[in-house]
């Protein structure tokens, strides 16, 4: 494989061949994901139907009230931003042929970080929230550095390491918040809430940190694409031993990556302690990792697509509470309907359907394993 | 890993189980019993990893089949009200799972890696929406006493009064070596892992090989998830294999795709986690209950990290194959 100009990086799972083109020409890259959605959907519907629901009534009552309202907007928009976030996280990994598994531990090393900065520190308006939300990241990026690390210098799998630095993470930030950084005379476990001066605020109806989310992903739409350390990434994540040969240090892009990687899943992690939790609490925030994963390969490892995958997957979540309280259907159903999103679109059962190809090319993503 | 130093730490180990054997036989009887009870799954579930592996796919998912399977168990028992029922739905649901993987990896040639994960987050998903309270299993499965063997000291009670599960981990790792290692099946195993070209080229077939070892080991997932819900916990709960797929794959890493190493290797793991939930109860140190709770993960990537360069993965893992 030679090295590819980097704006031309499609990981075109199950896309057929982008160069022979086919009736459709470049569309299957938009029509692929939408056919996998709709798809899961009706699936998702069934599962729905077999309990007894009107599934396009249960859809109704999601979307409806998750969109339909503006305080349902406005949770939408709060459930998207660590979504954006954690799935730009998994889609600079992937770029750079990571699989950063871990944005969930690296998303709570970041509302920790930044719940300590918020409340530890007394400080004006105008530095503290950046100072929160740099602390944030620096926490989520050593948290990932870790495996980046390990991975670059030692050639131990990041997809095993970062799982596992999950689950320290979790019973870390548990013990964190139930001894060293406890609101002294509570219940329970929990830091004390942040300072006024390092609370995000909205921007009329909408959160500031939805905003920053979207031009975030904007950002790295153009770093990817556009920047040397940008093509350094991708050169790494598709071809190592050319990116070798073209003088690049594979082992520093590698952990450079990690670490990128790790801030953008723990600046998710800032942003909910910042402008939605106001402190950490260990029931916070759970799942938004795994959720990164399914909003990366829905939008291809292409950053500014994540966003609409990301507002897809916070309208379910948002959703979910609404359909469980009005039809009795339990909120998992999202994650029924995601997984089987994330297996149409990474497995070549929709596609060779609509494109009617056999020899349809899968891309791999992934490289290097074990020791 | 070294072989000499395999044989350092172990006789390490042995010496300090004889040693506290003498100091406090009973506790050194439960520590040890609950280490092995710790071991079971992750016995199990590195012998997932190396089939795979050592047939060239790399398994990801096995957090995922145990989970399914688990729950498919559990549940199995519970509406059948028979524990072996249970358990063989459970076989079963891994086999179908080590199918679903076969599927992706060898017929679609998928990235593994994302075949693996998206068994995970769907069997995260469906077993947690078809997840229901209220049922209970039928009974406990009985422990079986091997005649004469149990009344050795030490290792009478330990290695020779467990459930059944347990004895099969045990067999299943030793009869795999010996496939693995001494049989035809094993060779073209180990040959479709390490070179497919040549394997192909003397008339073996490398996506059918494949495909019936991912299969079966689906079902030795099945085998642990069964073990895991309806004998280790007596129940189900919501994403309750804890990562002990991960883990597992871990140790197949340590033990070099031995099952044999593995098996000690799983050992080894629960062997720490019963000395670290043995001193916590005791409170020798005061240690808060989530650094116990982190150490298998801590140890897993400490491991990883400690073996890397001495163990190297069969050859052409993790590559689909594709004939020239």
């Amino acid at each position: 494989m030679s090295v590819t100009d980097p704006s031309k990086t499609d990981l075109g799972f199950s896309d057929p061949d982008p160069q022979r083109g086919g009736p459709l020409g470049r569309l299957p890259s938009i029509v692929l994901p939408i056919a996998s959605v709709l798809i899961a959907f009706a699936v998702g519907g069934l599962l729905i139907w077999l309990q007894g629901v009107n599934p396009f009534y249960a859809y109704w009552v999601m979307f409806s009230t998750a969109l339909g309202t503006p305080e349902g907007l406005l949770r939408v928009m709060e459930k998207s931003t660590p979504l954006i976030l954690t799935g730009l996280a998994v889609t600079v990994g992937l770029r750079a042929g990571l699989f950063n598994i871990g944005a969930q531990g690296q998303l709570l090393a970041g509302a920790i970080g930044a719940a300590w900065a918020g409340y530890a520190f007394t400080m004006p308006l105008a530095f503290h929230i950046p100072f929160a939300m740099a602390f944030g990241m620096l926490c989520g990026a050593a948290w990932a550095s870790i495996a980046g690390v390990l991975r670059a210098y030692r050639n131990v799998s990041e997809v095993i390491t970062t799982i596992m630095l999950n689950s320290i993470a979790i019973a870390l930030v548990d013990y964190l918040a139930s001894r060293p950084l406890k609101e002294p005379d509570q219940p329970i476990s929990r830091t004390p809430e942040i300072a006024e001066t390092a609370a995000l605020p909205n921007f009329g109806a909408i959160p500031t940190g939805f905003v920053l989310a979207i031009l975030v992903a904007l950002f790295f739409g153009w770093f990817l694409m556009r920047t040397t350390s940008g093509f350094r990434f991708n050169t790494v994540g598709l071809n190592s031993s050319a990116a070798r040969y073209a003088g690049i240090s594979v082992k520093r892009t590698i952990v450079l990556a990690m670490a990128v990687s790790g801030a953008l899943a723990g600046l998710g992690g800032a942003i909910e302690t910042l402008g939605v939790t106001g402190r950490f609490e260990p029931a916070f925030n759970a799942g938004l990792g795994f959720d990164g994963i399914t909003i990366a390969l829905l939008a291809r490892a292409n950053p500014i697509a994540a966003i609409p995958a990301a507002i897809l997957v916070g309208t379910l979540r948002s959703g979910a509470a609404a359909l469980q309280f009005e039809t009795g259907i339990e909120p998992e159903v999202v994650d029924v309907i995601l997984a089987l999103t994330l297996l149409f679109v990474a497995a070549p059962i929709v596609g060779r359907f609509l494109f009617r190809k056999r020899n349809i090319k899968t891309t791999r993503v992934t490289s290097g394993w074990g020791s | 890993m070294n072989a000499r130093w395999a044989y350092i730490l172990g006789g390490f180990i042995v010496a300090g189980i004889i040693v506290s054997y003498v100091m406090d036989a009973n506790r050194t009887e439960s520590v040890l019993s609950f280490s092995l009870r710790y071991a079971v799954p992750l016995i199990l579930a590195a012998m997932v990893g190396i089939v795979c592996e050592r047939s060239g796919v790399i398994n990801i998912g096995i957090e995922g089949q145990m989970l399914m399977s688990a729950f498919a168990g559990f549940f199995g028992a519970a509406l059948t009200g028979n524990l072996i029922a249970g358990a063989m739905i459970g076989v079963g649901t891994g086999m179908i799972m080590g199918a679903f993987l076969a599927v992706g990896s060898v017929t679609w040639k998928m990235d593994q890696i994302i075949a693996g994960t998206i068994i995970n987050i769907l069997a995260t998903g469906l077993t947690s929406f078809f997840y229901a309270q209220g049922y209970v299993l039928p009974g406990v499965m009985p422990t079986v006493a091997v005649p004469l063997l149990k009344d050795i000291p030490l290792l009478g009670p330990v290695l020779f009064n467990n459930g059944l599960y347990t004895y099969a981990a045990i067999l299943i790792a030793v009869i795999l070596w010996v496939l693995l290692f001494k049989t035809i099946w094993g060779l073209r195993t180990r040959s479709v892992g390490e070179k497919p070209s040549a394997s192909d080229t003397s008339g073996i077939n490398v996506p059918r090989t494949r495909f019936i070892n991912v299969t079966l080991a689906g079902g030795i997932a099945g085998l642990a998830g069964a073990y895991l819900a309806i004998e280790a916990a007596g129940t189900f709960e919501r994403g309750f294999t804890a990562g002990r797929g991960f883990t597992a794959l871990a140790i197949m890493i340590f033990g070099a795709w031995n099952p044999l190493g593995a098996m000690f290797a799983a050992i080894f793991f629960g062997l720490t986690q019963g000395v670290a939930s043995q001193l916590q109860s005791d409170a020798v140190f005061e240690i808060p209950p989530q650094f116990v709770n982190m150490l298998p993960y801590v140890l897993t990537i400490v491991l990883l990290a400690a073996v890397s360069g001495r163990v190297s993965p069969p050859a052409a893992v993790g590559k689909p194959y594709e004939k020239d």
